[in-house]
Parts: structure tokens; C-alpha cells; sequence
């Protein structure tokens, strides 16, 4: 059973599928939350990502330039993190703030905007071509590989992808306590339920909005790092592809809900991985190359059916 | 004499353009609580938007004690002890009622776990529901949750935008008792309140409110015995 279909099917789309997820979830949550509480869609936000990569590997070419030694992309991503933070509430400030009393249609056309200076930019800065994140064929994991060998359930897992999987856990768990146990989450739950209310309730909103953009750009930075470490190259381009899986994955969770962007995240990763299965016969269900496709299905149908999301979001 | 708690003095004020409130005067005295009735849209919410900065105020003052307040943004004056429940969405539907308690609290952090029992004192069938979500409370706990909600700073007034609208009779009368309980620890309260006879019979003085100016004002007793208000808001089923 394991041999003859089991192994294909977890190792080769199942596994990748959760990784992908894991990534869509990732991005998702800081449309999700800037959705719910700025109020608007954030097309900027995969750009961010993408420049997050950047970021990443230009401190990783440092390091390697000054010490000769080769930094791990989770270390240097902690300073280029610090580095998309700053440049997310500069552009909060200088750029959304004005907007902020306007109608929302002008703040989404102002992040179409900031989406396509900052692809100009990273353009400008490390060149149109692709650059190599991390070199080398990527060995599974040679532990897990044995011991689940030893099982008859072979799992072929490369590091990148075990960091991953760490990584989102890690991250969604700091997310949770941040929600549900600090004063400045609950204040951004309250922001998003209500921001009326929050205003009369005497909350600083502003503060609000800052936090919002700092957890925001911290789960954007890991995704675009860690979108970087599987593909293990950069592109101009990657933040962009993974915008519409990001919106329909804080779609289907609902919008304004982070779980449901973990949740839809996950799902979208895997329906995308697993649609190329071949469930019928010997080809691929859909061909790979219609993989985005599905993602845009999954959304029209929810916007569709169920407009408020899985986890019941605002609906618009 | 001492200067009123809260006082709106000559108000023109409205949203944008568009004047709502053309010459409205009301003042709280410390230990009272007074009532705002009236007919739909008079302006009585506009009236506590105003205190709140929410408005654009073309002439006249809103003063704090004496002090002018006019045109100072919501979290400012929520700073300064002007709590405020308003007539519509007036809790955090998806966060339960200890939460919505603590945001409460925003603009005063220090001693929230004493504060909280305090609440939970005056206001016990929330005590049991604590952890669960505010918008799956009845219409009832929801009120209590906005007021304790408002209680959970040192309110120097408490303005209330119609809690028992849409109420059965008896969480009526439990948030009519609560208020006196409210005025009874020193808070004094501005209350608008579609049951008039309700309200002016708690009530120290009362404003009846018309196309956004003063139409009558007088002692709860007085504007009870008033034969036009009677005909005007007193008939029917309140
Ligand atoms: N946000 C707003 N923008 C513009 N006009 C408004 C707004 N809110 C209320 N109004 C208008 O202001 C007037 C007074 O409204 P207000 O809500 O103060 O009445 P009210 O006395 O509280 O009535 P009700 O008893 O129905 O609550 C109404 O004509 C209303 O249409
Ligand atoms: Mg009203």
C-alpha cells in the first residue's frame, strides 16, 4: 500500500503541498489582519515578501564577503526583518495615514501603487535577473529518512522544508498567545471587530495600526524567506505570484480572521499540490501549469457561496 | 456656585455640512443623573457625539468641569473621564466579555483585576459569563457589558445613548436600578432614553430635545406632570 502509493503521493505532493501552505498561510496572515484592520486590500503585500528575500541574502552576501562564513537564511532574516519593519510603518506613515479618512478604494489604488514602486526598486537595486538564494540539491533529511524507513513509511523531507514546517508553528503559536494574551492583541482584535467603537473606547488606534503592520511584516518576511529557501532562488516576480493564493487562502478562512488565514492558507497549498495528482489514470489531474487556476477557482466559488469565509469574516 | 460636571453650552453643531444641532444647551451637576428624550432623530445621539469630539461643532462649547473641551478628539476626552456607551454596536462582538472589559480599561491599566471584580459585583450575571463571546449575549447582557465596559476607568460622567432600547421590561428595570446603583458611588450620569417615563422618573432633571434645540427642561417630576410632553411622549405603552 505504502510502496505502491502512499509513498509517491505523501512525499511528492502532500509534503510539498503542506510546505506551500505553509507559505500561502504565512502571507495571508498580513492581508488578513490589514484587511481587518486598516480595511484595506494590501496589494503591496507579496512585494514586501519578495523584498524580504532580497533583504535576506544581500546580509547573507555580506556576511560571506567580510567573514567567509555562510549564514543560515533563519539568522539572516532576523536583521532583514528589523529592515522591513522600518520600511513598513514609513510607508504607513508617509503613504496610507493621508489616505486613511479617504474612501478605502484609494488606499487599495494607493498599495497597487507602493506595489509597483517597490518591485521598480528591488528591479533598480539587485538587477531584473534571477539570483541564486541557496546552492546545492537539497539532501532529505537522512534521520527521518531512516526512521521512518524503518517503518515501511519512508518520509523524504529535505531540511528546508522541516524549517518550514518549524518556522510556520513557531510563528502562528506567538501569533495566538499575541491575539488572545497581550493587551496590544486584544487591541487589535478590537480594532477589527470595531474601529469605532475602539475610538470612543479611548484606544490609541495608531498604536494599533503600528502593531498590525509589524506582525504583518514579520509573517511576510518569513514567508518571502521561506518561499526563497524552497525554491532556493530569488525573482523579481515571486512576491506578485503569490498575491492571488494569498488573497483567496484570507478569503476562504475569512477575512479579518488569522486562523482562517492559517486554515485557508493550507488548504490552498494543498489543493494546488494535489490537483496535479494523478487521481484518475496515469496523468496529472490538472496540468501543474494551471495550479494558480485553482487557487482562483476556490475563490470565486467561496466569494460565491460563502462570502464571509470558513471562520465567518466580514463579508464585502 | 461650582461649575457643572458637563456642560454644552449654545451648540450649532452637525456632520459636514449639514447643521443637526442648531441651538442646544444642557449641563450635568455633580450627583445627578439627567435624561435627554425626545422624538426620533431630534439629535440626542448627536448631542453625545459632540462631547466626544466627533462632530463638527461651528459654534458654541462643550466644558469638563469648567474647562473647555471642545472639538478634543474621542481618546483624548475618553482620557479625561467622559465614558461613553453609544446607542449601537457598543461592544466587541468577538471578544468575550472580560476582554471587552479590559479594553475597557485602555486608557487606565493599573489595577484591572480589582476593577473587574467590581464589575462583576454590580453586575453578577456577567461574572458567569466572562469568557464567553459578547455578541452571543442577549440584548440585555450586552447593554451590562457595554456599561461595565464604560465603568472600568474612573468615569468622572457616564453618558448612556438609550440602554434599555429594544429591552424586555424586566432588564428594564434591572439597568434603571443599575444606574441608581451608579449614581449612588458618585458617578453622575447623562442618559437619552426612548422610555421617557422611565428615565424622568429616575432622573434629577430632564431636556426634552426637538429638531436639535432645547424644547423643555425642568426636574424629572416636573416634565412628568407636563400635560404637552405627556400627549407628545408619555402616551402609548411606555
Ligand atoms: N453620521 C451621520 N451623518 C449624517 N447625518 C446623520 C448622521 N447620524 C445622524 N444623522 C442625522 O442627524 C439627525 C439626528 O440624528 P440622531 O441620531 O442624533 O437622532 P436621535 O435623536 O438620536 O434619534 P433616535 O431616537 O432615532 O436615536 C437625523 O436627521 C439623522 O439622519
Ligand atoms: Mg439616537
Amino acid at each position: 500500500m505504502w510502496d505502491a502509493f502512499g509513498f509517491e503521493f505523501v512525499n511528492f505532493y502532500l509534503i510539498p503541498g503542506l510546505v506551500l501552505g505553509c507559505i500561502y498561510a504565512l502571507g495571508a496572515i498580513g492581508i488578513t489582519l490589514t484587511f481587518g484592520i486598516l480595511r484595506f486590500a494590501n496589494f503591496a503585500h507579496g512585494e514586501m515578501m519578495m523584498m524580504g528575500g532580497y533583504l535576506t541574502w544581500t546580509i547573507m552576501a555580506i556576511v560571506t564577503a567580510l567573514f567567509g562564513l555562510t549564514l543560515h537564511p533563519l539568522v539572516a532574516m532576523v536583521p532583514a526583518t528589523a529592515v522591513v519593519i522600518f520600511l513598513f510603518l514609513l510607508t504607513d506613515k508617509y503613504f496610507y495615514k493621508p489616505f486613511r479618512k479617504e474612501d478605502t478604494i484609494k488606499v487599495v489604488m494607493a498599495s497597487f501603487g507602493m506595489m509597483l514602486i517597490i518591485r521598480s526598486a528591488v528591479q533598480a537595486i539587485w538587477g531584473p535577473n534571477q539570483l541564486k538564494f541557496v546552492s546545492g540539491i537539497a539532501k532529505p533529511n537522512e534521520i527521518l529518512r531512516d526512521v521512518s524507513g524503518s517503518i515501511d513509511l519512508m518520509l523524504l523531507v529535505p531540511n528546508k522544508h522541516i524549517w518550514i514546517f518549524l518556522g510556520t508553528i513557531v510563528i502562528v503559536i506567538a501569533l495566538s498567545y499575541l491575539l488572545n494574551k497581550t493587551r496590544i492583541g486584544k487591541a487589535m482584535r478590537a480594532v477589527s471587530d470595531s474601529p469605532d467603537l475602539a475610538h470612543v473606547t479611548g484606544i490609541d488606534v495608531d498604536q494599533v495600526i503600528r502593531a498590525t503592520w509589524i506582525v504583518g511584516g514579520i509573517c511576510a518576511m518569513a514567508a518571502g524567506v521561506f518561499l526563497a529557501m524552497d525554491i532556493q532562488l530569488l525573482e523579481t516576480t515571486m512576491g506578485f505570484r503569490m498575491l492571488l493564493p494569498m488573497f483567496a487562502a484570507a478569503i476562504l478562512g475569512g477575512i479579518g480572521k488569522p486562523y482562517g488565514a492559517v486554515f485557508g492558507g493550507l488548504v490552498i497549498g494543498l489543493a494546488e499540490e494535489l490537483s496535479a495528482y494523478p487521481w484518475i489514470g496515469d496523468t496529472p489531474l490538472l496540468s501543474p501549469g494551471y495550479k494558480t487556476g485553482v487557487a482562483f477557482a476556490i475563490m470565486v466559488i467561496m466569494l460565491i457561496v460563502r462570502p464571509q469565509g470558513l471562520f465567518k469574516g466580514r463579508s464585502f | 456656585m461650582t461649575d457643572p460636571i458637563l456642560s454644552l453650552n449654545n451648540l450649532k453643531a452637525g456632520y459636514g455640512q449639514t447643521e443637526i444641532l442648531h441651538d442646544l444647551s444642557i449641563y450635568v451637576d455633580p450627583n445627578e443623573i439627567v435624561a435627554i428624550i425626545g422624538p426620533n432623530g431630534a439629535g440626542k445621539s448627536t448631542a453625545m457625539k459632540a462631547v466626544l469630539g466627533l462632530l463638527n461643532i461651528r459654534e458654541g462649547n462643550v466644558t469638563l468641569n469648567g474647562d473647555d473641551i471642545t472639538d478634543t478628539p474621542a481618546a483624548q476626552v475618553v482620557r479625561l473621564g467622559i465614558s461613553y456607551v453609544p446607542q449601537t454596536q457598543n461592544v466587541f462582538v468577538n471578544l468575550s466579555v472580560q476582554e471587552n472589559l479590559e479594553m475597557g480599561a485602555w486608557t487606565r491599566p493599573e489595577g484591572i483585576p480589582e476593577r473587574l471584580a467590581e464589575m462583576y459585583e454590580l453586575f453578577p450575571d456577567l461574572a458567569e459569563k466572562r469568557n464567553q463571546a459578547a455578541g452571543s449575549l442577549s440584548g440585555g447582557q450586552r447593554q451590562m457589558v457595554a456599561m461595565a465596559k464604560a465603568l472600568m476607568v474612573d468615569a468622572k460622567i457616564l453618558l448612556l445613548d438609550e440602554p434599555t432600547a429594544g429591552l424586555s421590561p424586566k432588564y428594564r428595570g434591572e439597568i434603571f436600578a443599575t444606574i441608581q446603583k451608579i449614581k449612588s458611588t458618585g458617578v453622575p450620569i447623562l442618559i437619552v432614553e426612548q422610555n421617557a417615563k422611565q428615565a424622568l422618573g429616575v432622573a434629577d432633571r430632564g431636556y426634552v430635545l426637538v429638531d436639535g434645540a432645547n424644547r423643555h427642561t425642568g426636574t424629572g417630576a416636573e416634565l412628568l406632570a407636563d400635560r404637552e410632553i405627556a400627549r407628545m411622549f408619555l402616551g402609548g405603552g411606555h
